[in-house]
């Protein structure tokens, strides 16, 4: 019955692996990766089911926890080209944004 | 709904899922579950989630009614979107547009960007200074992005926050 | 088979339609950012599909409670990764194919 949907998870895992390979660039990996991350998670939602055994449904929110902050771990380290950078968080303050940075439509030439 | 209130809710939500999640009545277990309830309600306070912009827990049904027109846009899209990728010219005519969102705060614009991305078709990619700045799929979808009304909407279900 | 597991069945299959549709959109889009309409297109009604057959299968139980929370934080955490990606993507001077439209109005 799930058997549909367990072929089409593992199909598209082995897509997003193929866009993942072909690239070109880095940020194309990164979204086949996210991809392949978010399938994981349904795949394991339905092995909770297909074996019986709920605890797998726990497996799969903190895989999906893991996945979402793995991502953002890896845009901000080829954003920065490396880890450690400390933004000025305090007690709430970073929701006002900085005055003196530039939008993108300004940075560029 | 005062500060407190927002605590209160807060500390319920927190010691349901606990319970809920772990689904056992050991002392070592209860206690862990203190210990990571208190240290979850001091990082939000220290992160100023409790503030009244801020908080997210006071569900209105104006909320919840935004949340089912959303549902119903991002159904609609997804299928006109599978309809693309199927169709083998892929007719697609990838654009960028500029948006100035109807919504005077913070935690407005950040969930309408969201909810942007979160419908296919439309991606926003940059919203620095309350100016959306959003890829889309089609020169339809950007129309229809445009001429959409789901900011009133929101602006409507969230208030000035 | 009952006709709850006869619902759960289409709307199981319904969903791997779409996350198989998204994959090879991600595959035939011409470059990233029309890449991650295919891509959100297997996250939001892909993944809410094959969670409700889940939860159909389950009944009213703490399974179908915890398949609602990795519905919703799918669904809130999606969004926020495609923004990082694409904003990420703009900042590093990854351009778009086809043409900008400016302002409120028009073509």
């Amino acid at each position: 019955m799930l058997t549909g949907a367990v072929v089409a998870i593992a199909v598209t895992m082995l897509l997003a692996l193929v866009r993942a390979l072909l690239g070109p660039s880095v940020y194309d990996r990164v979204l086949a990766v996210n991809m392949f991350g978010t399938k994981t998670v349904l795949l394991l939602a339905i092995v909770a089911f297909v074996a019986g055994r709920d605890d797998y449904l726990d497996l799969a929110l903190a895989y999906a926890l893991i996945n979402f902050i793995g991502v953002l771990a890896v845009l901000e380290f080829f954003h920065q080209r490396k880890f450690g950078h400390v933004p000025q968080v305090a007690n709430g303050s970073d929701l006002q944004p900085p005055e003196n940075e530039a939008t993108p439509s300004e940075r560029e030439p | 709904m005062n500060s407190a209130l927002r605590f209160a809710i807060l500390l319920a939500a927190l010691v349901f899922t606990w319970l809920a999640w772990s689904g056992l009545f050991k002392p070592l277990l209860l206690g862990l579950g203190v210990v990571a309830v208190s240290l979850t309600l001091w990082l939000s306070a220290r992160m100023g989630l409790l503030r009244r912009e801020v908080f997210a827990l006071d569900l209105t049904p104006r909320m919840f009614g935004f949340w089912a027109g959303l549902l119903v846009d991002i159904v609609k899209s997804n299928f006109v979107v599978a309809r693309i990728i199927l169709s083998p010219s892929l007719p697609i005519s990838p654009c960028m547009i500029r948006l100035q969102p109807p919504l005077p705060g913070q935690v407005g614009r950040a969930t309408l960007a969201n909810c942007i991305t979160l419908t296919p078709s439309t991606v926003t990619v940059d919203a620095h200074r309350g100016v959306f700045l959003v890829h889309c799929l089609t020169r339809e979808s950007a129309r229809e992005t445009l001429d959409s009304d789901i900011g009133e909407r929101l602006h409507r279900a969230l208030g000035d926050r | 088979m009952s006709w709850l597991d006869w619902v759960s069945a289409v709307l199981a299959t319904g969903g791997g339609l779409f996350v198989l549709v998204g994959g090879i959109g991600a595959l035939r889009m011409p470059d990233l950012y029309t890449r991650m309409h295919a891509s959100s297109l297997t996250d939001t009604l892909g993944s809410m599909l094959i969670l409700l057959a889940l939860a159909l299968q389950a009944g009213v139980s703490l399974a179908t409670l915890k398949l609602g929370a990795i519905g919703l934080f799918l669904l809130f955490t999606s969004p926020i990764s495609s923004y990082a990606l694409g904003n990420a993507a703009l900042l590093s001077g990854h351009e778009p194919v086809g043409e900008r439209l400016d302002g409120e109005g028009g073509e």
